[in-house]
């Protein structure tokens, strides 16, 4: 095992230790706060936050990345080329959005709760995976293309046995990035009473009790961290395993 | 073969058009113009500030000769947009269309409010925003179609920034609701503004202050870049709510413990942890486009000058550096618009900026308040990627 292995696994264990029982770490937190207060989060299970935050962030990722790579497929083929244009510009207009302010702005149409946390994830998620779409669909060398055509495939089948393996890597950093995003705009989320881990943060701020901000934004810290490490291991995966399956037809 | 028979592109072959057929795009922004003239309410009407909104028709909400001029107006836009093709008379339809909705918008608002009525507030509602977005996005189509050059973009920037003041300064939106939340603070508007621009390019400079060195020295130690990268894209993993936290609790430590920096004003909760916070998200694109920029200078290049007689300090400063500005450049522009949207959520810790009217708005449920913190919030980002995206162009086109 490598150092660096080591720490991710200790760096999980202790986070699952923590959001299972973080009663035992009070100790910890003692320190940091007035005489009386509470040490640990006591207005909802730690548990049940992260698991609220990572289905919002979860379903929110699955609908964009659904939309974004049809868009994605869409603009890229001869159909819908008259998009593509204004849909690259698009793409670098919505990132000057801050995520905070399509969240408030989602909120009077829709209301308080999980719904405009929803929306503003989906929306801020559509964009990266979309733009590393593009990216990973054009960047498909066109004598590959040529080949799959020879060879008497069918658009339907260069698409989906050539071009979508090809930029599958590109696709999974795009959906990575979005995750990484989302964990964070779900956390603000809870300034407009989505369910999730920015509660405990909020709640510390307007207490006055750093111990809750603290731990908050180490569970947050941490929970991103590692889910950004477990999606670059997955993309290796996926790269080693589009270089073996191109090794074996060369 | 004629030079016209077939045009390949990265996609295929597009086969010929005749100069009048059915746009896709263009049919698409029609018959977006279409839902929003005939089936989508133009301005909302609230009694007071919090009251909840009556939607009004366009033919409602704008006396009847004007309503019909606009209708006109955009009937044309759709019409030129499902035809016409060439980029350059889209965009002059595009913006003749604004030209006529953005100010009809502001006379909509005084003609729905009440004589003398200063509680009544008058937004514009799905039919306005539709018409805003068709029009923008026929713009926007026929700009990224024209590829306009550096100089190009930023006078179109100029443009649109110089409508946008004379909109503004004319007082012919002064009826509309977010204006009326505007002059109620018009001071804390300026002053949260200013402490926006203070946190987002401040904590800029002094990321390029420490990055562009640091970026310099890792481009040189390979085992220094692996840990200075590695450290940096964790810190860029952690969402901003939770690391502004963590910087709260050895910040307000400092300030208990050290009597300076509390004079100095550094103190758990503010701008302080805002400033860091932003600072080392700032790091990363800053040194990581550094080393980048760097390494992709030709060692051909470098050989050369070393062969010149050029000592290391002057390879660096004159022909490395320069040839690597535009990466550099690429970095900042990142930046820049990650901390100007970054420095909204600064308000959630006392660390003000625009974000105050965002949080202030969505606790009192009053949107005007909330887009009188985003939209220049947004604008800035904009402004600011448009801005440093032609210098990137303009420092390839220098030579070095």
């Amino acid at each position: 095992m490598t150092p660096a292995s080591f720490v991710r696994l200790t760096a999980l264990l202790v986070l699952a230790a923590f959001i299972a029982m973080p009663q035992v770490f009070a100790f910890l937190f003692e320190p940091l706060i007035a005489p009386g207060a509470p040490a640990i989060y006591n207005q909802g299970s730690l548990l049940v936050l992260t698991l609220q935050h990572l289905r919002t962030v979860c379903l929110a990722t699955m609908v964009s990345t659904v939309l974004a790579v049809a868009l994605g497929i869409f603009v890229t083929r001869p159909a819908g080329a008259e998009f593509l244009p204004l849909s690259r510009s698009l793409v670098n207009i919505g990132q000057t959005f801050p995520p905070i302010a399509v969240l408030a702005i989602a909120v009077p149409l829709v209301g308080f709760g999980e719904k405009p946390t929803f929306i503003a994830l989906f929306l801020y998620g559509l964009l990266p995976i979309f733009e590393n779409t593009l990216t990973g669909l054009t960047q498909v060398p066109s004598p590959t293309l040529e080949a799959a055509r020879g060879m008497g495939m069918n658009a339907r089948q260069r698409l989906v046995q050539v071009e979508l393996p090809l930029a599958l890597p590109v696709i999974l950093a795009g959906i990575r990035l979005s995750v990484i995003i989302s964990l964070g705009t779900a956390t603000i989320g809870s300034t407009v009473a989505a369910k999730g881990l920015g509660e405990v943060i909020i709640a510390g701020l307007q207490s006055n009790n750093i111990a809750f901000v603290l731990q908050g934004g180490l569970v947050v810290a941490l929970l991103a961290v590692l889910i950004h490490d477990g999606l670059v291991l997955v993309e290796r995966v996926a790269a080693r395993r589009l270089g073996g399956s191109l090794n074996e037809v060369s | 073969m004629s030079s016209t028979a077939s045009r390949t592109n990265t996609f295929g072959v597009v086969p010929p058009r005749p100069a009048l057929s059915l746009d896709h795009l263009g049919f698409a922004i029609a018959v977006l113009i279409g839902v929003a003239l005939f089936a989508a309410p133009f301005a909302t009407y609230r009694a007071t500030r919090i009251a909840s909104g009556e939607a009004r028709l366009l033919i409602e909400a704008l006396p009847i000769a004007m309503a019909a001029a606009l209708v006109l107006v955009a009937l044309g836009v759709a019409i030129g947009a499902v035809l016409v093709r060439d980029p350059l008379s889209r965009l002059g339809s595009a913006v003749i269309g604004l030209a006529v909705l953005l100010p009809s918008l502001g006379l909509s608002a005084g003609y729905l409010t009440p004589a003398d009525n200063t509680f009544a507030r008058v937004s514009p509602s799905l039919g306005f925003w539709l018409l805003s977005l068709a029009f923008s996005l026929l713009a926007v189509d026929a700009l990224a179609r024209m590829r306009l050059g550096p100089y190009g973009r930023l006078t179109a920037l100029a443009v649109g920034v110089s409508a946008l003041a004379l909109l503004l300064l004319s007082g012919i939106w002064d009826d509309l609701s977010i204006l009326r939340e505007y002059y109620t603070r018009a001071d804390s508007f300026w002053r949260e503004a200013r402490q926006h621009l203070l946190l987002a390019s401040g904590s800029m400079a002094a990321a390029c202050l420490l990055g562009v060195p640091l970026g310099i020295v890792s481009h040189r130690l390979r085992t220094l870049r692996i840990a200075v990268m590695q450290g940096l894209s964790i810190v860029q993993t952690v969402p901003s709510i939770a690391l502004f936290g963590l910087l709260m609790a050895p910040l307000g430590a400092i300030a208990a413990s050290v009597p300076l920096a509390a004079a100095l004003g550094i103190k758990g909760i503010g701008a302080a942890p805002a400033f860091i916070a932003l600072f080392l998200y700032a790091l990363l694109p800053i040194v990581a486009n550094t080393i980048a920029g760097l390494s992709q200078v030709p060692s051909a290049v470098v050989d050369a000058a070393r062969g010149m007689g050029m000592s290391a300090r002057q390879r660096l400063v004159d022909v490395e550096m320069p040839l690597a500005l535009p990466v550099i450049l690429a970095g900042i522009r990142i930046v820049l618009v990650q901390n100007f949207g970054l420095a909204t959520v600064a308000a959630l810790i006392g660390g003000g900026g625009f974000g105050t009217f965002v949080f202030q708005g969505i606790g009192q449920t009053a949107i005007d308040l909330v887009l009188l913190g985003a939209i220049p919030t947004v604008a800035l980002s904009f402004a600011a990627s448009i801005v440093l995206d032609a210098l990137v162009d303009l420092s390839k086109g220098t030579p070095a």
